[in-house]
C-alpha cells in the first residue's frame, strides 16, 4: 500500500529545507542545490502519482485513508496528532502542489541563478511545499493550522526575499510584513473557528467533526458562526475582501514564488479549507451567501482594477485574486466540486502567466512596466505562445481549461437560482477577458517600445522553458477532467468528489433551475463574452490606441480610482493602521503607562515620604537597611506567636 | 545517587558554587566564570535525571524531603516538586548556566560579585519552586531579591539604581501581605479542633479551603497581590520595563525566564488550591486583567523604539497569556499556561540573549540605530528569526502550543462562562505579529545605512554554544511537547479535579459554598 509513504511525502521537502537551509551557503553549487530542492518535490509527487492510482484502483467507498504519527498536542480532551488523511480531495490537492510544485523548482534553477541567496530560496521553497502538504494532508483543524500559518511564514520570508530591494512606495519588508499581519487577522478567524468546533464537537478530527455535523439541522446558530469564522481565515489566507490587499504587494517576491505561492497552490488553501468543511458550510445558508457575495465581488473589484495595470505582475496579481473570487462564488452556491475544479485548471494557468511573466522580466533585465515592453514575440516565441494559450484558458475560451471551470461555476450559479450574481459573474468574465488580452497584447505584440540599446530580449533558457510547454499543455488539455455531460463528458473531476461532498450535498438539496438548452445558452454567451473581450483589447491596444486613452481621460476620474486600487490601502492606513499606531504610542504609552499608573506607583512612596518627614531619618535610603528592619518584624512576631 | 537527597542537592550545588567563587581571587576572572558555569551546570545536569525519574503518572509531590526546622511552630525544610515545579527547576537550572556563559565577556567589573549574585539568585528561585512550606518559600521568595537587586543595581545602566529600588520595594510591599495571611493562616491552623501551628503546605491545602468565605478572599487577595506584582499582571507592571532595561543581559534572561514565573507559580501553588471559594468570586476580574495585559502589553510593544524595552512590554502581554489559561481552570487552560511558562522562559529568555549579543557589539538597543542587519549578520538574523517566530507562536514552534491551549481552555471553560476572553485575548496573536516583525524588519531588513553597523561581527563559537540549546528547546517542544507536558498532565488534573470537587461542595462540609455543578471535570 503506497499510503504509508504520505509522511516521506510530506516530510522529505522538510528534508531539503534543512539542507540547504543548514549547508546551502556552504555547498555553494547551485547545481546541487537545485537537484536537492526539486528533486525532494519531485519524489513526492511521484509518491502522490502512486497513491492517486492506487485510489483509482478502488472502489469508491474505499478512498480515504488515514496514516497517524506522532500525537502533536494533548490536555485535557483535546488530541491532536501528526496524522495524514489522503482521500479524493487531498491527492488532487497534493498532486497540484507536488506537481506544479515541481515544475516551479525547476524552472527557479534557472530564474534564480546567479543570484546570491539561491540556496536561502530553495530552502524557503522546500519549506513552503511542507507546510502547504501539512495543510492540506492534515486529517484535524490543527495540523491543517500549523501548514496554514506555515505557508504563511514562507511567504513572508520569500516575498521579503529580496530584502534590500525598494518595492512601490516602500519595501519589500514593507509588504513581506502586510502580507503576514494580514492573515494573522485571518488566521485569529480561524483560531476562533476552531475553539468553537471544539467547544461544540469536542474534537478537532475532521471526520468526528462532521461526522457529528451531519447529524445536526440547516441553520444552526453555531455552525453558522464556526463557518463565518473560518471564512474569515479564507479571506486572509484567499485574498478576498475585506483582506484581500496583501496579495498585490505580495509580487514583490521573485517571480517563481508569486507563480507558487501566490498564484497556484497557497492562495487557494482558503477555498481548499472552506471545501473540506463542506458539511458545515452546507448547515450554513447565510455563511454560503456571504461566501458567494463576498467572492464575487472581490472578483468584479479586483477585475476592474486589473483592467488598468500597468506593472505585468500587478495585472496577474489582481487576475488572481478575481479568480479566486469565481472559486468561492463556486463554493458559495454549493458547487464544492467546481471550486475545486478552478483550482486545479488555475494552477495550470495562472502559474503558466506568472512564470512567463518571469521570463519577459527576466529577458527586460527587471523590467515590469508593460508600457515599456512590446514586440517581444518574435524574440521569445515559447514564452509568447504559451502565454497566449494560457490567456485563452483564463479568458474561458473553448476549448481550453478555464472554460470548463469557471462555466462549471457560472452555470452552477445559474441553476442554483442565483441569477444577480451569474449576470455579475458573467460581467467578470468579460473584464477578465479584456485585461488579459490587453496584457498580452501590450507585452508580445505591436510596437516595440523597449529600449534597445540597452536590452536585447531572448528566448529562456530550458529550465524554464520546458515548464513553460509543460503547463502549457495542461492548460490547454487539463480542462477535458471535467467536460460536463451537456457536452457528452462525464464530468470526471465532480464524479471522483462526489464521496467528499456528499454529505454536504445533501443537506443542501439543489434543485437545478434551468433547462438542457439554458445550459447551452450560456455557454455560448460567456464563451461569446470572454471572444468579445479579447477582440476589445486587440483592436484597442494593437490599431486603436486612441481610443482607450480617450476613454481615461474623459473619464479621469474613473480611470484615477481604479488606477489607485480604490484606495483601499490608504483607506485603511487612515482607520486603522495609523489610528491604532497613535492612540498605543501617544496615550497608552506615554500618558496612560508612564504618567497614570507608573505616577501612582511612584507617587505612593513620594506621599508616604512626605507624610513621615518628621521621622525622616530613619529614612537611610538603603534597601538594606530597611530589610534589616522588616526581618527583625518578623523575628518578633515569630516570637510572639511561638510564646503564645 | 540516593533520590531522596536529589532537590537538596540540586538546591545547593549553586550554594557551594558561590562560597567556592568568593574564595577566589577577584583577579582570577576566567577561573571565577569557569566556577560558575561548572557549578550551574552540575545542577542542570541533576535537574535532567530528576526529569528522567520523575513520574508523570503520579499526582502527589515527589522527592520530597522533610526536616525539622522550628519545631515549636511546625515549621520544616520541607521541599518536593509535582509536574509543574518539575519543569521551572528545569528550565532554572538550564538558563543560569547559559545567562552566565552568555555575560562571559559583557561584565566588565566586580565579576566575583556578579557570579556569586547569580548562583544565589539561582538558590533563591529554586528554593521558591520546591519549598513545601510556606514559611520556607517565603524566606526563599525574599532571599532572591537581594541578589536581583544588586545584579541590576550594580551591574545595571544609567538608571540602575532606580530601577533596583523599585523593583525591590514594589515585590516587598506585594509580599509584606502574603506574610500575614501565611502567619495567619498558620494560626487558623491552630485553632481548629485537634490542630497546631503549621506552615506545612500539604497539611493547609486540607485545611485552608473550609475557611469562611469572607475570610478567604481576603487571603487570597494578599496572596495574589503579591504574585500578580510578581508576574506582572496589568496594571501592577510598571516595575517591568524599568527593571528589564537597566538590568544587565544576564539579569534579564533570569528575570524574564524565571523570576516572573514565581508569580503565576504561586498562583497555581498557593492561590487555586488553598483558597477555591475565593478563586471562583475573584477568577472573571483576574481573567480579565489577563486580556487586557495581554491586548495592552502588545499595544504599547508596538511604539517602544528600545528593543528591550519592547521585549519587556511584550512579557507583560505574554505572562498576561498565562495567566488567563490558569484561571481558565480547566485542564486545557492550565496545562497550556504551565507549559506557556516554560515557553516564555526559553523565548523570551532567548530574545533577551540576542539583544545583550547586539548590545555588546553596538552598544545600543535602539531600533532606529539598526537597519539591514541581514546582510551583516546573517546567522544572527536567523536565529533572531527563529526565536521571533517562537513569540509569535508560530505553529510548529514552542510558543503555539502554550498559546492554543490558553485560549482554547479560556474559550470552553464553563467557569468564566464567556468567549470573549478567549476572543479578545485571540487578538494578542494578531499585536504580537505586528510588534516582532515590524522592529525585525526595521533591524535587519533594508540596506545597511548607519556606517557603524557596517563591520559587526556575526556570531562567534561561544553564542552558538548559548543558543542553539534554547533553538532546540523550542523547537522540540513546538512539535512534540508530550514530553513535557506528560509530566505535568496528572497533577494538573488533580487540582482540577479538587477544584470542581469544591465547586460541588464535595469536599470541606463546605455547603454554604455549593452552586449548581457544571460537568466539566475533565
Amino acid at each position: 500500500m503506497p499510503y504509508q509513504l504520505v509522511g516521506i511525502a510530506v516530510f522529505l521537502p522538510l528534508a531539503g529545507f534543512l539542507l540547504n537551509g543548514l549547508l546551502g551557503s556552504k555547498i555553494k553549487s547551485e547545481r546541487v542545490i537545485g537537484i536537492v530542492g526539486s528533486a525532494t518535490v519531485g519524489i513526492s509527487f511521484v509518491i502522490a502519482c502512486a497513491m492517486f492510482v492506487a485510489l483509482l484502483g478502488s472502489p469508491a467507498d474505499e478512498r480515504s485513508h488515514t496514516v497517524e504519527y506522532f500525537r502533536w498536542i494533548a490536555a485535557g480532551n483535546l488530541s491532536a496528532s501528526f496524522s495524514y488523511q489522503i482521500d479524493q480531495l487531498s491527492i488532487v490537492m497534493m498532486l497540484i502542489v507536488t506537481g506544479v510544485g515541481f515544475l516551479i523548482h525547476v524552472y527557479s534553477i534557472g530564474y534564480m541563478h546567479g543570484d546570491p541567496g539561491f540556496w536561502r530560496f530553495f530552502a524557503y521553497l522546500n519549506l513552503f511545499i511542507f507546510a502547504m502538504l501539512n495543510l492540506i494532508m492534515a486529517d484535524n483543524f490543527l495540523l491543517l493550522f500549523l501548514g496554514w500559518e506555515g505557508v504563511g511564514l514562507c511567504s513572508y520570508l520569500l516575498i521579503g526575499f529580496w530584502y534590500e530591494r525598494k518595492f512601490d512606495k516602500g519595501t519589500t519588508g514593507d509588504a513581506a510584513k502586510k502580507a503576514f499581519i494580514v492573515n494573522r487577522i485571518g488566521d485569529f478567524g480561524f483560531l476562533v473557528g476552531m475553539f468553537l468546533i471544539f467547544e461544540t464537537f469536542g474534537t478537532l478530527t475532521f471526520k468526528d467533526v462532521f461526522t457529528q455535523a451531519s447529524a445536526l439541522s440547516v441553520g444552526d446558530t453555531t455552525v453558522m458562526w464556526i463557518t463565518l469564522a473560518l471564512f474569515l481565515g479564507a479571506t486572509g489566507k484567499s485574498a478576498q475582501i475585506p483582506l484581500f490587499v496583501w496579495l498585490p504587494d505580495a509580487m514583490a517576491g521573485p517571480t517563481p514564488v508569486s507563480a507558487l505561492i501566490h498564484a497556484a497552490t497557497m492562495v487557494t488553501a482558503g477555498v481548499y479549507m472552506v471545501a473540506r468543511c463542506a458539511v458545515l458550510y452546507a448547515l450554513a445558508p447565510t455563511t454560503m451567501i456571504v461566501v458567494a457575495v463576498v467572492g464575487v465581488l472581490t472578483a468584479l473589484l479586483a477585475a476592474s482594477i486589473g483592467l488598468v495595470q500597468n506593472d505585468i505582475k500587478k495585472v496577474l496579481a489582481y487576475s488572481t485574486v478575481s479568480q479566486l473570487g469565481y472559486m468561492f462564488l463556486g463554493l458559495g452556491v454549493g458547487a464544492f466540486a467546481a471550486g475545486i475544479f478552478h483550482v486545479l485548471t488555475h494552477a495550470f494557468f495562472k502559474a503558466l502567466l506568472f512564470l512567463g511573466s518571469g521570463a519577459v522580466i527576466h529577458a527586460l533585465h527587471e523590467e515590469q512596466d508593460i508600457q515599456k515592453m512590446g514586440g517581444l514575440k518574435k524574440y521569445m516565441p515559447i514564452t509568447y505562445w504559451t502565454f497566449f494559450l494560457a490567456m485563452l484558458a483564463i479568458a474561458g475560451i473553448f476549448p481550453f481549461s478555464g472554460f470548463f471551470s469557471k462555466d462549471e461555476i457560472l452555470w452552477k450559479t445559474f441553476s442554483s437560482g442565483q441569477y444577480v450574481l451569474w449576470a455579475m459573474g458573467l460581467f467578470g468574465a468579460a473584464l477578465t477577458a479584456f485585461y488579459m488580452a490587453r496584457l498580452t497584447t501590450l507585452t508580445f505584440e505591436g510596437t516595440e517600445r523597449f529600449d534597445h540599446h540597452h536590452v536585447h530580449p531572448h528566448e529562456a533558457p530550458k529550465t524554464m522553458s520546458i515548464p513553460l510547454i509543460i503547463l502549457a499543455v495542461l492548460s490547454v488539455f487539463g480542462g477535458f477532467v471535467g467536460v460536463p455531460h451537456s457536452l457528452g463528458g462525464n464530468n470526471a473531476i465532480e464524479h471522483w468528489l462526489d464521496p467528499v461532498f456528499e454529505k454536504a450535498n445533501s443537506k443542501l438539496l439543489l434543485t437545478p433551475h434551468g433547462e438542457g438548452a439554458v445550459e447551452y445558452l450560456l455557454m455560448i454567451l460567456s464563451v461569446g463574452v470572454g471572444l468579445g473581450g479579447i477582440w476589445l483589447a486587440r483592436t484597442w491596444y494593437l490599431t486603436k490606441r486612441e481610443v482607450p486613452d480617450s476613454l481615461a481621460a474623459h473619464y479621469r476620474g474613473a480611470y484615477n480610482l481604479l488606477l489607485q486600487k480604490y484606495k483601499v490601502d490608504e483607506l485603511y492606513e487612515a482607520v486603522v493602521v495609523t489610528p491604532l499606531h497613535k492612540t498605543s504610542e501617544l496615550f497608552l504609552w506615554k500618558i496612560f503607562d508612564v504618567r497614570i499608573i507608573d505616577g501612582i506607583v511612584n507617587g505612593v512612596p513620594k506621599a508616604i515620604a512626605w507624610f513621615s518627614s518628621i521621622g525622616r531619618k530613619l529614612q537611610t535610603g538603603i534597601a538594606q537597611s530597611y530589610v534589616f528592619v522588616f526581618v527583625l518584624g518578623v523575628v518578633i512576631i515569630l516570637g510572639w506567636l511561638a510564646a503564645g | 545517587m540516593n533520590e531522596s537527597l536529589i532537590l537538596s542537592a540540586i538546591l545547593f550545588i549553586p550554594l557551594v558554587g558561590a562560597v567556592a567563587v568568593a574564595l577566589v581571587r577577584e583577579e582570577a576572572a576566567t577561573l571565577i566564570k569557569t566556577l560558575g558555569i561548572v557549578f550551574s551546570t552540575a545542577a542542570f545536569a541533576l535537574s535532567v535525571w530528576l526529569f528522567l525519574a520523575f513520574d508523570g503518572a503520579n499526582p502527589d509531590m515527589q522527592f520530597v524531603e522533610k526536616y525539622d526546622w522550628i519545631p515549636s511552630l511546625n515549621i520544616s525544610y520541607h521541599v518536593g516538586i509535582d509536574g509543574m515545579a518539575l519543569l521551572l527547576v528545569v528550565l532554572t537550572t538550564f538558563l543560569t548556566p547559559i545567562s552566565l556563559l552568555a555575560s562571559w565577556d559583557s561584565i566588565e567589573r566586580k565579576l566575583k560579585g556578579f557570579v556569586v549574585s547569580m548562583l544565589v539568585l539561582e538558590v533563591g528561585t529554586l528554593g521558591v519552586f520546591m519549598a513545601l512550606d510556606l514559611f520556607l518559600f517565603y524566606v526563599f521568595w525574599e532571599a532572591m531579591l537581594i541578589p536581583m537587586y544588586f545584579i541590576i543595581g550594580t551591574w545595571g545602566g544609567q538608571e540602575r539604581i532606580y530601577a533596583a529600588v523599585k523593583f525591590f520595594l514594589y515585590t516587598m510591599f506585594g509580599s509584606l501581605l502574603m506574610l500575614v495571611a501565611i502567619l495567619w493562616l498558620g494560626y487558623y491552623a491552630s485553632t481548629q479542633p485537634g490542630g497546631a501551628f503549621t506552615t506545612n503546605l500539604l497539611a493547609l491545602y486540607k485545611i485552608a479551603p473550609a475557611i469562611p468565605l469572607d475570610i478567604q478572599k481576603w487571603m487570597f487577595l494578599a496572596f495574589a497581590l503579591s504574585f500578580c506584582i510578581k508576574v506582572p499582571l496589568f496594571p501592577f507592571h510598571t516595575w517591568l520595563p524599568d527593571a528589564h532595561v537597566q538590568a544587565p543581559t544576564a539579569g534579564s534572561v533570569i528575570l524574564a525566564g524565571v523570576l516572573l514565573k514565581m508569580g503565576t507559580y504561586g498562583l497555581v501553588r498557593f492561590c487555586l488550591p488553598l483558597f477555591p471559594y475565593a478563586t471562583f468570586e475573584y477568577m472573571p476580574y483576574i481573567a480579565a486583567l489577563a486580556v487586557v495585559g495581554i491586548v495592552y502589553g502588545a499595544l504599547v510593544s508596538i511604539v517602544q523604539p528600545d528593543l528591550k524595552k519592547l521585549v519587556a512590554y511584550s512579557s507583560v502581554s505574554h505572562l498576561g497569556f498565562v495567566v488567563l489559561g490558569i484561571f481558565a481552570l480547566n485542564v486545557e487552560g492550565l496545562q497550556g499556561g504551565i507549559i506557556q511558562m516554560i515557553n516564555h522562559g526559553l523565548s523570551t529568555g532567548a530574545l533577551f540573549l540576542l539583544v545583550g549579543m547586539i548590545y555588546d557589539r553596538r552598544h545600543t538597543r535602539m531600533i532606529a540605530d539598526f537597519g539591514g542587519l541581514a546582510r551583516v549578520v546573517p546567522v544572527y538574523a536567523a536565529f533572531f528569526m527563529i526565536i521571533m517566530l517562537s513569540s509569535v507562536g508560530l505553529p510548529g514552534l514552542n510558543g503555539f502550543v502554550g498559546e492554543f491551549l490558553i485560549l482554547l481552555g479560556a474559550f470552553k471553560s464553563q467557569l468564566l462562562a464567556s468567549h470573549w476572553y478567549a476572543i479578545v485575548g485571540a487578538t494578542g496573536v494578531i499585536f504580537a505579529a505586528v510588534y516582532l516583525l515590524w522592529s525585525y524588519q526595521r533591524v535587519f531588513f533594508g540596506k545597511v545605512e548607519n556606517p557603524a553597523n557596517q563591520a559587526l561581527k556575526d556570531l562567534n563559537l561561544r553564542e552558538w554554544v548559548v543558543l542553539v540549546p534554547v533553538v532546540v528547546l523550542v523547537v522540540w517542544i513546538g512539535l512534540y511537547p508530550s514530553t513535557f507536558m506528560e509530566k505535568t498532565e496528572a497533577s494538573t488534573k488533580q487540582l482540577v479535579q479538587m477544584l470542581y470537587d469544591a465547586r460541588r461542595g464535595v469536599h470541606f462540609g463546605a455547603a454554604q459554598h455549593a452552586v449548581s455543578s457544571p460537568a466539566e471535570v475533565r
